[in-house]
């Protein structure tokens, strides 16, 4: 009796072989998105950072600060007006052509940010981005964490639905 | 699940009223934007032309009507209204009370492929830095599509600009297959047996497919542009609307094309590109992208068109023939290269999500201010021109966009071994399958590199 035919008359076998990938890709997933991972970054400290702004870039474009550091950002504006806004932190500063501001915050929100341009600079205003890293981008190490074992457990799963049980004709 | 097995929706889709509304609503939005882009403000953050084009019913149609309803802005879009009223010699009401002008030519069988739509696709994303920013290009570009397809209408049958020329629809056709919404006959054999052909000819009661389809061999959604005539024509009333498990067609054996094959490359490669360009931190790339003319953007277009044409086939082309190796098939490998790059399709579709989720939200607000004073001519209609620009969604942004990748890949991957088991078993499938499935993975990493 094979098992289709068995849970006809209500009899279910479980597929300990399915069970265990299925715990597998489940345990990955939950360990890639939420394990804690190891601390590397140094002790935070002051950090006094120059940003050049010009149609339509920043200068740097990619900046590195470390979780806890004191940041003091120049940004010196050497066309027309531009701004500098944070995401997530919600900070933003102005700098008039020749001029530079000041912005200073405590980089207490770790990961990848953009940096963008909040004053209408040109015609590609919107697009005028840069980067700010506070220690670790963990959230593109857990995607990529969790691309690999998605992957990994669509094609294993397929696999299983698509192949003969091993134990279906002995029954 | 038959949405036209509900009386009040089959009523609203035979009844060419609600369609005519929002036909005319958009259409004005749409000349609207035409209008702003020649005379509004050159800035493109505070014209109507750029914001409610470029952000707006991008939005629109990227995160909701191609993922959801497949070809449902091809059933509403304005651009081709014009045309086929002059064609038709009547914007409302069946053909015979009309005096349409048009040669009535057919369109030339050479053509009758997605390869037009997919150099106009190139074309405009070559230009794109240009054109989503500049308000005057802009509505240059929409104007053009507007006469292109007025003009084509006065020469060609039914809607040869929709069919074969537009730059949007090329790729809403290929997305549309994986959308969880079909329009189908109901019982083939009353197709075969029908007479009148009523749904393709017109009738009384509706215009002929303005497709081209025969909805009785209708199999994918590519070319359907579920504008519901052959509901209206049917005399059987054989034709049904109704929902399906997402992605249906990518895996339906048959009807696969190199065109099709190319247009899933050309947007996947699209995505990566403008991913880079416009929310990249790269000053010099942007600058290369928008300064058309100069050795930089040369430098760009040569680059854009060597990765999507050259690299990313190739690459993928590896992938299927050390797929092929491993597997011990000996499919040709046309063939295997245009079947399996199906597996794309829904990969393609979520970066494209993933890359305009982050596009649009943070540029929103833009709306509201270009709602109030269209031109920026300093109106205040709805009291919302004052806004300040404020990024939306910025904290779920990087979470919804990794969702998205990670759904389109697995997707993927699951759409590559489908494909394999076509014409394999077992252990050949994985093996099949395993290196397009590499190949998807490393899409997905230089998307999140990107984006994240």
């Amino acid at each position: 009796m094979t098992h289709s035919q068995l849970a006809i008359i209500g009899i279910h076998i479980v597929d300990y072989n399915k069970l265990l990938v299925w715990s597998v890709l489940v345990v990955g997933l939950f360990l890639a998105a939420f394990a804690p991972l190891p601390m590397l970054s140094p002790a935070p400290g002051e950090k006094l950072l120059r940003i050049e702004a010009s149609q339509y870039a920043f200068t740097p474009a990619e900046i590195q600060v470390n979780p806890g550091d004191r940041v003091t950002v120049e940004l010196v504006s050497t066309d027309v007006v531009h701004g500098l806004y944070i995401d997530r932190y919600d900070l933003s500063v102005e700098a008039d052509p020749g001029q530079s501001s000041r912005l200073e915050f405590i980089a207490d929100k770790g990961g990848s940010y953009r940096i963008r341009c909040n004053v209408t600079c040109g015609a590609m205003h919107p697009f005028m981005i840069g980067k700010i890293q506070v220690g670790r981008n963990n959230l593109l190490w857990r995607a990529i964490g969790l691309a690999i074992i998605s992957a990994i457990g669509a094609l294993v799963l397929f696999f299983f639905r698509a192949s003969p049980r091993s134990d279906e004709a002995s029954i | 699940m038959e949405l036209t097995s509900f009386t009040l929706v089959k009523s609203a889709l035979r009844s060419r009223w609600p369609q005519f509304i929002l036909f005319a609503v958009l259409l004005v939005g749409f000349l609207l934007a035409i209008a702003a882009g020649f005379a509004g403000t050159p800035v493109g953050s505070r014209n109507f032309g750029i914001v409610f084009t470029w952000i707006a019913w991008w939005a629109i149609l990227i995160l909701v009507a191609v993922p959801l309803f497949g070809r449902g802005w091809c059933a509403v879009c304005p651009i081709p209204l014009a045309g086929e009223w002059l064609q038709r010699g009547r914007i409302l009401g069946p053909q015979e009370q009309g005096h349409g002008i048009t040669l009535n030519r057919r369109w030339p069988k050479r053509l009758r492929n997605i390869w037009m739509q997919n150099a106009a696709f190139v074309l405009v994303a070559l230009f794109s830095s240009v054109i989503l920013t500049t308000p005057l290009v802009s509505a240059a570009v929409l104007a053009g599509m507007l006469f292109l397809a007025i003009g084509l209408s006065m020469v060609f049958e039914r809607r040869a600009f929709c069919r074969y020329l537009c730059p949007v629809s090329g790729f809403i056709g290929l997305y549309s297959q994986a959308a969880p919404l079909e329009l189908r006959v109901i019982d083939r054999s009353v197709c075969a047996s029908c007479q009148s052909k009523a749904c393709y000819h017109g009738s009384q009661a509706g215009y002929g497919c303005p497709w081209g389809v025969f909805p009785g061999g209708l199999s994918k959604n590519t070319s359907c542009g579920l504008c519901m005539e052959c509901l209206r024509t049917c005399p059987s009333d054989n034709i049904s609307l109704h929902t399906r498990p997402f992605g249906a067609d990518v895996i339906k054996p048959g009807g696969r094309r190199m065109d099709e094959a190319f247009k899933a490359f050309i947007m996947l490669g699209a995505a990566i590109i403008y991913a880079a360009v416009l929310l990249g931190p790269w000053g010099g790339l942007k600058t290369a992208a928008y300064q058309i003319g100069t050795p930089a953007w040369f430098g760009y277009a040569a680059a854009f068109l060597l990765f999507i044409f050259i690299i990313l086939p190739l690459l993928f082309l590896a992938a299927v023939k050390l797929g092929q190796r491993l597997s011990l098939s000996r499919e040709p490998w046309r063939k295997a290269f245009t079947t399996h790059s199906y597996a794309l399709v829904p990969l393609g579709l979520l970066a494209w999500v993933a890359f305009s989720l982050s596009f649009v939200f943070t540029n929103a607000s833009y709306i509201g201010i270009s709602l109030s004073d269209p031109f920026g001519w300093g109106w205040d209609l709805f009291g919302t021109a004052r806004l300040e620009w404020t990024p939306y969604l910025v904290d779920l942004l990087p979470l919804l966009q990794t969702g998205a990748l990670i759904l389109g890949l697995v997707w993927s991957v699951h759409t590559a071994a489908k494909l394999a088991a076509e014409t394999r078993k077992d252990r050949s499938v994985l093996l099949q399958a395993l290196p397009v499935a590499g190949f998807s993975v490393l899409v997905t990493f230089a998307l999140m590199f990107l984006l994240l």
